[in-house]
């Protein structure tokens, strides 16, 4: 019985650990996947701040310091050869209307790289062509929403809508995307950088990009293009001083890794969680093992006068512990992976199972079963016989 | 071996101290068993018997005092030669029987040989033999749960006989048991007797001491008096 009691405390103390790691574990994993869904191997270009003749200084991307030639340049494969694709990003948000229907989002000029750059694909019809995009057609593509919300679950390509009483020709639906944390990427409309200057865009200054998204060829390469767009940008904009930069480059592998970094100290608040669990039922078993070899005092004494010798007793004690330890231990480790691999059908969040946590929970409860079981079993080896014998 | 006593006590003395408050159990005994004598320590309760008999029996040791066990000086053993003293020439045969209930019958009487060393088949073969030897060879694979009082102290005797040790220690071996059972038990000791070997046995009844060779009576931590089989006691004071 007593050592039933034992096996289930130190059972539900390694399951506890495993859950709560792996728990731990599965969050930061999902999360670095919503990360990098929003699209691989980016670098964003940003306009830096800008000052006004006033000598006021702005906020970051007030400035129009980015152009299109910015974009063409880094476009280029002999000059930035780690650079597959750039996507230069000018938006505001219009009306669009549908006869009656009208529905205020975000347009976006870009060029035609944008659907690889922003890894998007095409629900119904194209993106604009080249040809398009260089004559500044009236053409345009819809999120899958904002399609929705103007053409209700119709076939919304090859229809018509009007921004400002100028007849747009919606050639494409883009596929969903899904929202990320507050831009919805599902309602949005995109039309050729050239039409948006010329038919869109309110600004008086001249057309300037607001966001320039740059894809490297792969994931290894992402310093790499870092360093050929800083570079290039710096050249181009006559700035020698880097510090000085009317830029600012971000990427996705920044915001992974401050994710990761987020995540890592969460990790390590549950392992602290984890680690009181273990010291909560390492206590217990603690206790278990010192009441065990209080009450078998008698038996110590017994197996003493019938010609056991100390190392004996400490030897019968420390299997039996160790026993107790494995046993309740492997149960543990058993519950706590079939728990992890059960459980994220029902929560919906994915537990990670992590074999240091597995093998140091049952490193940490064997090891508190045979120093709390070995330690009072020797004191008592210790005593005469006598002493024990009488023990009750 | 024969010449030497098997057991020799000269001015053995026993203090127990809790605190300031000391007792001395033993004054001072001097006594000598030679081999195969059946003796018997009588006493009343209190009277320090018991203490001798864990002294005798390794299980406790002297304050002061010289104890010899077949020629070997107790005082200058460490635990583990106390330990092989007990198990290869002691049997201990208790009042509460001590058979470990989670065990079967000839797993408790095996149990010293295991400390001993024996091989397993050697120890299972030893065991079954004396449990036969006490009349329990149909009981072997009972727990001491499932035997009467008279056959847990008989397996407890297997027990004590497995390892054939020199003396035979029992305290009150009868001293829980109806007067039938303890007949059959005090039988087996002059059968244990008759074949040889030492045995020195601790009661508070001078009827079981009568049937013994030789009665020691303890009285006050001292021994009082000595002689053969039953006698009404006299004060003759032995020792300090």
């Amino acid at each position: 019985m007593r050592s039933i009691l034992t096996i289930v405390g130190i059972l539900i103390g390694i399951a506890s650990v495993i859950l709560t790691v792996g728990l731990g574990l599965g969050t930061q994993k999902d999360v670095s996947e919503s990360i990098s869904s929003l699209g691989s191997n980016l670098l964003i270009v940003r306009p830096g701040s800008a000052t006004s003749s006033e000598g006021v200084r702005g906020g970051f991307g007030s400035s129009t310091s980015l152009t299109m030639d910015d974009a063409a340049a880094l476009q280029s494969s002999t000059v930035a050869p780690d650079i597959a694709g750039v996507a230069p990003e000018a938006s505001t948000s219009v009306s669009l209307e549908n006869g009656e229907t009208n529905w205020t989002t975000t347009v976006t000029g870009t060029t035609t790289s944008w659907p690889q750059v922003r890894s998007r694909t095409l629900l119904q019809g194209a993106f604009f062509s080249e040809a398009e995009a260089a004559a500044g057609a009236s053409v345009i593509v819809l999120g899958s929403e904002t399609a929705v919300e103007l053409f209700g679950t119709a076939w919304a390509a090859g229809r018509s809508l009007t921004i400002d009483s100028t007849t747009y020709e919606v050639v494409g639906v883009l596929a969903e995307q899904g929202s990320s944390d507050d831009t919805n990427l599902d309602d949005l409309a995109v039309v050729p950088m050239a039409t948006y200057s010329a038919q869109i865009s309110t600004s008086t200054t001249g057309l300037s990009v607001q966001t320039l998204y740059i894809q490297a060829t792969e994931q290894a390469t992402l310093s790499a293009a870092y360093q050929e767009a800083e570079t290039l940008l710096l050249n181009l904009h006559g700035i020698t001083d880097s510090s000085a930069a009317d830029f600012s480059i971000s990427s996705q592998d920044a915001l992974v890794s401050t994710a990761t970094a987020v995540y890592r100290t969460l990790t390590v608040l549950l392992v602290g969680i984890a680690a009181i669990a273990l010291l909560v039922g390492g206590i217990g078993v603690m206790n278990i093992m010192l009441v065990s070899v209080t009450e078998r005092t008698r038996e110590i004494g017994l197996r003493k006068a019938l010609g056991a010798k100390p190392f004996a007793i400490r030897r019968q004690f420390l299997v039996e512990a160790t026993t107790l330890g494995l046993v309740g231990g492997v149960l543990g480790a058993g519950l706590g992976i079939a728990l992890a691999v059960t459980l994220p059908s029902v929560l919906g969040s994915s537990i990670v199972v992590s074999w240091p946590a597995v093998f140091g929970a049952l490193a940490v409860s064997i090891g508190i079963g045979v120093v709390f079981g070995v330690y009072p079993a020797t004191r008592a080896a210790r005593l005469p016989p006598v002493d024990a014998l009488r023990a009750e | 071996m024969a010449d030497t006593p098997i057991l020799q006590l000269e001015n053995v003395r026993k203090v127990y101290s809790s605190g300031d408050i000391e007792f001395e159990a033993l004054r001072g005994v001097t006594l000598s068993v030679d081999q195969g004598e059946y003796v018997a320590v009588v006493g009343p309760s209190g009277s320090g018997k018991s203490t001798l008999m864990n002294i005798l029996g390794c299980l406790d040791v002297a304050t002061e005092g010289r104890y010899e066990i077949g020629g070997e000086d107790v005082g200058k053993m460490d635990e583990v030669d106390l330990a092989e003293v007990r198990g290869r020439r002691i049997g201990f045969v208790f009042q509460q029987f001590n058979l470990l209930a989670s065990m079967s019958a000839w797993r408790n009487v095996e149990l010293p040989l295991s400390y001993a060393g024996v091989g397993p088949a050697e120890r299972k073969r030893r065991a079954i033999a004396a449990l036969e030897s006490v009349g329990l060879g149909d009981k072997i694979n009972n727990r001491p749960g499932q035997l009467s009082g008279g056959q847990q102290q008989r397996a407890a005797i297997a027990r004590a006989l497995v390892t054939e040790p020199m003396l035979l220690l029992a305290d009150e071996p009868t001293g829980n048991l109806d007067s039938a059972s303890a007949r059959e038990i005090l039988d087996i000791f002059d059968q244990v007797h008759r074949s040889g070997r030492t045995i020195v046995l601790i009661t508070h009844d001078w009827d079981v001491a009568g049937r013994t060779d030789r009665s020691i009576e303890v009285r006050d931590g001292m021994i009082l008096e000595r002689g053969p089989g039953r006698r009404e006691p006299q004060l003759a004071e032995v020792g300090k």
